[in-house]
């Protein structure tokens, strides 16, 4: 197995103080889906556009298929597909339109284009729609035409930049499926999500940015493994009423205390008799729950914990 | 939907970079033209203001507006074709900022197509756009009592110069749609640049009665010698005066804006 893409110490600069990039290395083995997970702003679109060629970086180094991404840009976007917020379909022509533009722009003759827009639709399910300009069409049939029109010449790397951010569960189900189909297929996928329930289910590696650098890196199950096996959430009333419970247990506690709002998040893996003493302990300060839980921890808490933020709290996007 | 029904690839075609330039601007000129074709509103409500202004100078001020030697409809209909054409031109600035925004265009920076593409294709439908609006203004310059009374020959030198003028107007302002934040005010952006322009010109009355720091402007300024030559090709008398000078101007500009478009379209981030 070899790398599909790599990118060493990228550093974007917007308007001379906002470091978009501050230094991202990153690599994706051929055939697998990376999750490039961060809330907005985090560097995560800017990534994806170094990586696709649209922007240059300040310094570092990335190879997508073998190819630089700055010194053999064009041979790096004849292989790859872009589809996601930021890359859009045109809404004035009709589907059909959309994907045979985009196939002779790739340098396929009028036929060849014309003939993989006619299948494309059929795929994703557009063929009663492709004679309708596209804005006619319902979100989650935009976000299918946009990932067509980045699989014309089917290229072995595809970048998906918030696949699924603003569709209904149903939509985003079928996108789901759809990359999951061409990973079988033995597409190499980077993914950036701010869902981590998407990062979850579709990544083999999740790399976590923020502001600008990746601040952890691993599986699923790896990121969760930190934060121990079982997490006990308490409510409190309020989060000062959280913070003085938290006082309690930082520093003595075996494990992660994490506060979270008015909820106390502990890991408890040494079992009952570890949720039993929290328990003990809160009642001798004399501080009151109002209400508990038992759970697996997920890619939130991971977030959370690296962070002491939310991931899915939004901020501005970078532009 | 398996994974065995995704398209078979198909070979890209080999072709040298100049024909690939050329063949990447005509997908995206067609590309416009559709768009065009799609949104007729937008064509016809382009055409009835210069109609408006057409009636209003025609039949309101014209008759105040002394023009020696000429009719004040044919003095006119040269001002209106050339201010027509060149508020066209807007249109580049309009779609191009307005590409920027739906990320169309940051598409196209992640194809394997020729740079230039986007912005000649954007120029050229444009200037196919306003061969449409010459011919609508031209009809109802006819029906109004506009005539030539040079010749066929001269007036189709008349419009291929306004044309050459609104497509070097186009690279300035497909610069200007670069660089605005939004089409919104791209479409603002346009208006101080263009009024005084064409009111500080011979345009709607002769320079004669102007102060003499504005008819100095309003002789030498590219619009003017534009019109002026159009007024000379469409009604006679000397037409190198003002041809020559007019063919500088734009070829000057055209020199200026489109390697600034151009250079403004690589740095867009």
């Amino acid at each position: 197995m070899s790398a599909a893409i790599e990118a060493e110490g990228l550093v974007k600069t917007f308007g001379g103080d906002v470091r978009a990039l501050d230094g991202v290395t990153l690599s994706v083995e051929e055939g697998t889906v990376l999750g490039l997970l961060g809330p907005n702003g985090a560097g995560k679109t800017t990534t994806v556009r170094v990586l696709t060629t649209t922007l240059v970086p300040d310094s570092g180094a990335a190879r997508v298929n073998g190819f630089d991404v700055v010194k053999q840009a064009n041979k790096v976007r004849s292989s790859i597909g872009l589809a996601g917020q930021y890359a859009a379909v045109d809404e004035n022509l009709t589907g059909r339109e959309n994907l045979r533009m985009v196939g002779q722009l790739l340098q396929l003759s009028r036929r060849d284009a014309s003939r993989i827009a006619d299948e494309l639709l059929e795929r994703f399910d557009l063929t009663t729609a492709a004679n309708r300009p596209s804005k006619t069409y319902s979100g989650g049939m935009r976000r299918r035409l946009d990932i067509a029109a980045a699989l014309v010449h089917r290229p072995p790397v595809l970048f998906l930049d918030e696949p699924t951010t603003g569709l209904d569960p149903k939509s985003r189900n079928a996108v789901w499926a759809v990359v999951e189909e061409l990973v079988a297929d033995g597409t190499t996928v980077l993914l950036t999500t701010q869902y981590l329930e998407e990062a979850d289910r579709l990544a083999d590696r999740i790399v976590v940015v923020d502001r600008g650098a990746v601040i952890a890196e691993g599986t699923a199950a790896e990121l969760k493994a930190d934060l121990g096996e079982t997490v006990l959430d308490l409510g409190f009333v309020d989060p000062d009423t959280a913070e003085r419970a938290a006082v309690l247990f930082r520093g003595s506690w075996q494990g992660g205390v994490v506060v979270d709002g008015s909820l106390l998040e502990l890991s408890v893996d040494s079992g009952p008799s570890q949720v039993m003493l929290a328990l003990r302990e809160l009642d001798s300060a004399g501080i009151s729950a109002n209400r508990m839980a038992l759970r697996e921890p997920s890619l939130d808490d991971v977030f959370l914990s690296l962070t002491g933020r939310r991931a899915e709290i939004t901020e501005e996007e970078e532009s | 939907m398996t994974s065995s029904v995704l398209p078979e690839a198909a070979v890209p075609m080999k072709r040298s970079r100049v024909r690939r330039a050329f063949g990447d601007a005509m997908v995206l000129t067609e590309r416009n033209l559709i768009a065009n074709l799609r949104i007729p509103e937008s064509l016809f409500f382009s055409s009835v203001q210069p109609i408006m202004f057409v009636l209003l100078f025609r039949y309101v001020f014209g008759g105040a507006i002394a023009t020696p030697g000429m009719n004040y409809v044919d003095y006119l209909m040269a001002g209106i074709f050339v201010q027509t054409v060149m508020f066209g031109s807007i249109n580049t600035s309009i779609g191009l900022a307005e590409d920027l925004q739906k990320g169309l265009i940051e598409r196209f920076r992640s194809l394997p197509m020729a740079r230039s593409a986007v912005l000649a294709g954007r120029t050229t439908s444009d200037l196919l756009r306003n061969v449409v609006v010459i011919v609508i203004i031209s009809l109802v310059g006819f029906a109004v009592g506009f005539r030539i009374h040079t010749n066929a020959l001269a007036f189709l030198g008349a419009v291929l110069l306004m044309l050459f003028f609104a497509y070097v107007i186009s690279w300035g302002f497909a610069y200007i749609g670069l660089a605005a934040p939004n089409s919104e005010v791209a479409q603002l952006m346009a208006f101080p640049i263009l009024f005084p322009l064409t009111f500080a010109s011979t345009a709607f009355v002769p320079s004669s009665t102007m102060p003499g720091w504005l008819r100095a402007f309003a002789e030498h300024q590219p619009v003017s010698l534009v019109i002026n030559s159009v007024r000379a090709l469409t009604q006679g008398g000397p037409t190198a005066r003002w041809v020559i000078p007019a063919l500088i101007w734009c070829t000057a500009l055209l020199v200026l804006f489109a390697p600034l478009a151009v250079w403004r379209y690589r740095r867009i981030t």
